[in-house]
């Protein structure tokens, strides 16, 4: 298996009480899939993707991608964050350059591969811009070129779109649902959004609060041309809801 | 026009200052040589003028000024980008910091003198000592308040030392770095002029002593005069070079 999360616990104190962020979750993703982590605050989502991407450490249990333990974050595996994390003092080509300067990418190189991905996310003509001259939306843009442009093998993404009105949500879902494609990556994206995550996964990965667990895993057997008014999509859209509003606690594997 | 404004502000606002000065003038009793008028105090300074000394001076003060000012705010820069990033280690500087930092500057003069004797050196350390604790804790300070988010980015692009620092941490805290660089200015100009009151035998703080032991009320006044405008396009010069570059950075924050 390409990423294989196995017993990962993790725990943290806050305010003087023990709180399980992760209790014993195992979780297996194969390459090229889009895997969409969803469930309400507090279930471990983002500790989850934080583990993967290497960020923070699990108390027990193993987290390994492509056979070798994550031990610190690497630059095959980029994070998308929700207040994209762009350098404000570096202009919009230069934001998408910055991870080629650290591969050691010549600069003429840098330039041609920046704009590239500018153009794959939209953006051709923005490359003299600053990020505060641009729109939330335009900002995750840049920052997803950022992320496309040192060619990653994964890209994870945590609650991206999250800061972002509905409209311009659902353009940049369109967006990264065809570059995943295109590109071929694969995708682990968190979020607390049912709809979005029905329109973007090959699997949900359902997950419960408190302790933070996987309750359920869906495939979505919805194709790769997806439509939000489309039956077999609100089909599958209602099955998840029920799955949230179920009080039964033991794990389901979920086959539509 | 709002230039126009402002220019029309200071105006009125220095005229006052002599207004206020003439009058006082008019109706003390104090004798005309130790208490000059504005105008015998403009004529002392146009005599500078003529006589060359104004600008002997003033270039020496300045030379000392930049010496002691460059170098206290590179050393404590530098300084600052590698304690902030250490807050273990500056756990035990910063104590050391906060007792030597409220000492006067002027206090370390007689020993600085003791040490390297009349000249530009204690004028130019106590420049150094004024501009050095506020631009190093400022700096320590604004490299502990970075958004967390460009150091993760910074790790997860592989960005690593040295050059995280100068790519992503001195970018991103310098508008804090350069309020400390800022405020030290002033202060250093301030103890420039007491350094060389005590420490040479030249410069702007040596021609007020030099206007005392002459009973020269005149030049000392208009040398203070000097050194207020000085003061000012100093300050006028630090905000221009500062605004250039947080353009160039897209004005960043």
């Amino acid at each position: 298996m390409y990423i294989e999360v196995k017993d990962a616990c993790k725990n943290y104190v806050q305010d003087g009480r023990e709180f399980t962020a992760l209790d014993h979750v195992s979780l297996d993703i194969e390459k090229g899939e889009f895997i969409c982590l969803l469930g309400p605050s507090g279930c471990g989502k983002s500790t989850l993707l934080n583990a993967l991407a290497g960020f923070e450490k699990v108390n027990s249990g193993s987290v390994k991608i492509d056979g070798k333990e994550v031990t610190a974050p690497s630059i095959n595996n980029i994070t998308i964050f929700q207040n994209y994390g762009l350098l404000p003092w570096r202009n919009v080509l230069k934001n998408v350059e910055l991870g080629l300067e650290s591969k050691k990418v010549p600069k003429e190189e840098r330039e041609k591969t920046a704009k590239k991905y500018l153009d794959l996310v939209g953006l051709s003509g923005y490359e003299k811009r600053y990020p505060k001259q641009l729109s939330g939306g335009q900002q995750q843009r840049v920052a997803i070129a950022r992320g496309l442009a040192v060619d990653p093998d994964i890209i994870f993404m945590d609650e991206p779109f999250g800061a972002l009105d509905a409209i311009t949500r659902m353009k940049l879902q369109e967006d990264i649902l065809r570059i995943s494609r295109e590109e071929k990556k694969t995708i682990i994206f968190v979020t607390h959004d049912i709809e979005e995550a029905v329109f973007l996964a090959d699997r949900i990965v359902v997950m419960m609060a408190d302790p933070g667990r996987i309750k359920s895993i869906v495939k979505v057997p919805l194709g790769t041309h997806r439509d939000r008014t489309n039956d077999d999509f609100l089909y599958v859209r209602d099955k998840i809801f029920e799955l949230f509003n179920m009080k039964v606690d033991d794990y389901i594997e979920y086959n539509i | 026009m709002k230039k126009l404004l402002a220019l029309k502000n200071v105006v009125i606002s220095i005229a006052i200052l002599i207004i206020i000065w003439q009058i006082l003038f008019t109706v003390s009793n104090y004798d005309a040589a130790l208490f000059p008028s504005p105008k015998m105090a403009l004529d002392a300074l146009v005599e500078m003028i003529e006589n060359g000394r104004l600008f002997e001076n003033i270039s020496t003060s300045m030379y000392r000024f930049a010496a002691g000012y460059l170098t206290s705010v590179t050393v404590a820069v530098l300084l600052g980008l590698i304690l902030g990033r250490l807050p273990k280690v500056f756990q035990y500087v910063n104590p050391a910091l906060q007792l030597l930092r409220p000492i006067s500057p002027t206090a370390w003069m007689p020993f600085i003198v003791l040490l390297f004797g009349i000249g530009d050196v204690p004028a130019v350390v106590i420049i150094f000592i004024a501009a050095f604790f506020p631009v190093l804790l400022s700096t320590v300070a604004a490299v502990g308040n970075i958004d967390p988010i460009y150091l993760k980015v910074s790790k997860n692009f592989g960005i690593s030392q040295p050059a995280l620092t100068w790519k992503v941490i001195f970018p991103a805290a310098f508008p804090q770095i350069a309020n400390g660089i800022h405020l030290a200015l002033g202060t250093a100009w301030i103890f420039l002029v007491a350094g060389e009151m005590v420490g040479a035998q030249s410069g702007l703080g040596y021609q007020i002593i030099d206007a005392r032991n002459n009973i020269r009320a005149d030049i000392l006044l208009a040398t203070i005069l000097v050194i207020g405008i000085i003061g000012i396009l100093l300050d006028g010069l630090l905000k221009l070079i500062e605004k250039l570059i947080l353009r160039s950075w897209g004005g960043a924050q």
